[in-house]
């Protein structure tokens, strides 16, 4: 059985495999010496990896960029106990929501030229970015989530004795937290892609200033390295909390289905 | 001794929209629960019992009148009217174990003494093997054993229960009828059940109250001769059965008519 599924796993990539030896083929044989240079065949990119990663020059970058991250998911996850309150009190959610759909659809990166002006370049900036992407998709899950718990549920915890407090920490923030990690998750996505934009112009270092210093030596192989890290770095990520979600909350399906 | 009075209680729910007309959906009704007994109340649906029922639980206010337990005036939820609930209601993330320990939990009670009161109420309802499950992991039966463990445990005035078989198959219904007669045996406990079963009122009540339809009205109320004793099928169980099935059918056009 295990075979078999190994082998159907492999059938999975016979595509990715013939275009990555028609990207080779084309690479080396049929593009001339300028365009080779701007687009690299794979195994170019995998020399340019080795010789990153040996430098250790990627890992300082992948480190910076993961550091930023963590520490704006840390200042947005104020956005759980705000998302809590907004969906058990309507007098909060009706001072706060006009805000919120305001900001929510300017898109993060739109910040990156008055960030830079408030923060300069650096961590601050970066992260202040990240957080606006990482804050609102916590937010709005969190909001919703607590509206759709169930309110039978609220009911049984009542008639048992349950007062307000209980209520929220006992019923409320445990039925809401499938949807809240999966606020999360999107969350740290649509982070990770407002990190990348930040790093582009506002930071000396991490993954996005990564490419766009290696665009200015004209290193595409690292440029491309770095978008593969990018890629895989936020793949990890997702995967992540998929799956200590599954493991933390394997309640979590029957609630959802 | 009175567990429960309902005493002239009314309940008007506001329009939903600004046309419609204000919904009564309960008037002028009175009832009196006995300690230690069973009362259904029967109805239609649509009746106002679940109304009845949300009102003695403290969910809801009525318009006027009032509803005392154990000659406490009744103004929200409380664990001296806890409930079984007709889809459950159990809290998916807490074991078996757990589900039946919220209300003890909630009161502050130490471990130890919690261990040993949901270890007796899990015995009492059959689930002793499955305190570690989750909800998801049991069978609908199996599911509101647990409901019905998790509201006796609180040791409440006045047991609710709305529909709490509604949801089952006809095999485990007749099961969990039985199982409740039993559970009462070894606990005694003052129920108030709503049902829209004649057979389930007859089988587990001692008073059975029959409600009108909209506004709901109590129409009559029946003690059964031999509570949790009726056998099917013998002449005084299908009088009452009659009995009932007229006071209810009764009720077919009042409404339309209206």
């Amino acid at each position: 059985m295990n075979y078999l599924r190994s082998m159907f796993q492999i059938r999975r990539l016979v595509l990715l495999a013939i275009l990555l030896a028609s990207w080779e083929l084309a690479s080396r044989y049929i593009l001339d010496k300028t365009q080779a240079t701007l687009l690299p065949p794979p195994t170019g990119v995998l020399s340019g990896a080795m010789e990153l990663s040996s430098s250790g020059e990627l890992w300082k970058h992948v480190l910076d960029s993961l550091r930023r991250e963590f520490i704006a998911f840390c200042y947005a996850s104020v956005a759980i106990p705000l998302g809590i309150m907004m969906g058990c009190f309507k007098w909060l959610n009706e001072q706060v929501d006009p805000i919120i759909e305001i900001l929510r659809p300017i898109p993060p990166i739109a910040w990156i030229p008055l960030s830079i002006l408030w923060f300069g370049v650096g961590n601050t900036q970066n992260q202040f970015i990240i957080f606006l992407g990482i804050f609102f998709p916590i937010l709005l899950n969190t909001i919703d989530a607590v509206k759709n718990v169930e309110p039978s549920l609220i009911r049984a915890a009542r008639c048992l004795g349950a007062g307000d407090w209980n209520v929220i920490t006992r019923v409320i923030l445990r039925a809401a937290l499938p949807q809240i990690t999966t606020g999360i998750r999107i969350g740290l996505g649509v982070g990770w892609m407002a990190l990348v934009a930040a790093e582009l112009v506002g930071a000396n270092s991490g993954l996005g200033f990564l490419i766009n210093d290696a665009r200015t030596v004209l290193r595409t192989d690292f440029i491309l390295t770095g978008m593969l890290a990018i890629g895989l770095i936020g793949l990890c990520i997702d995967r992540i909390i998929r799956y200590s979600a599954k493991t933390l909350m394997p309640w979590a399906r029957s609630l959802n289905s | 001794m009175l567990a429960l009075k309902v005493e002239k209680v009314k309940k008007i729910f506001p329009s939903l929209n600004s046309k419609g007309q204000e919904v009564l959906a309960l008037d002028d009704v009175s009832l009196e629960v006995n300690k230690n007994e069973f009362y259904s109340i029967l109805g239609h649906s649509g009746c106002g019992k679940t109304t009845l029922l949300n009102l003695i639980a403290g969910f809801e206010v009525p318009t006027s009148g009032r509803i005392e337990c154990a000659g406490k005036l009744v103004n929200g939820p409380g664990a001296d009217r806890s409930m079984v609930f007709q889809d459950y209601a159990l809290f998916p993330w807490l074991t078996v174990y757990d589900n039946i320990a919220f209300g003890l939990k909630i009161k502050g009670m130490g471990s130890s003494q919690i261990e040993e009161i949901v270890t007796r109420f899990a015995a009492l309802v059959g689930l002793s093997q499955f305190t570690g499950h989750y909800p998801h992991q049991l069978s609908g039966g199996m599911r509101q054993r647990v409901s019905i463990a998790r509201a006796l445990v609180v040791d409440p005035t006045v047991l609710l229960m709305d529909e709490p078989f509604a949801a089952l198959d006809a095999q485990n219904r007749a099961m969990m009828q039985a199982e409740m007669i039993r559970i009462l045996n070894e606990e005694s406990k003052t129920v108030v059940l709503v049902t829209h079963s004649i057979e389930e009122a007859i089988n587990l009540s001692d008073v059975i109250v029959v409600m009108t339809r909209r506004p709901g009205k109590v129409k009559e109320i029946i003690r059964v001769p031999e509570p949790r004793r009726m056998v099917e099928d013998t002449p005084a169980y299908l009088e009452i059965r009659r009995q009932i099935r007229d006071l209810i059918s009764g009720e077919h056009d009042v409404s339309e008519a209206v």
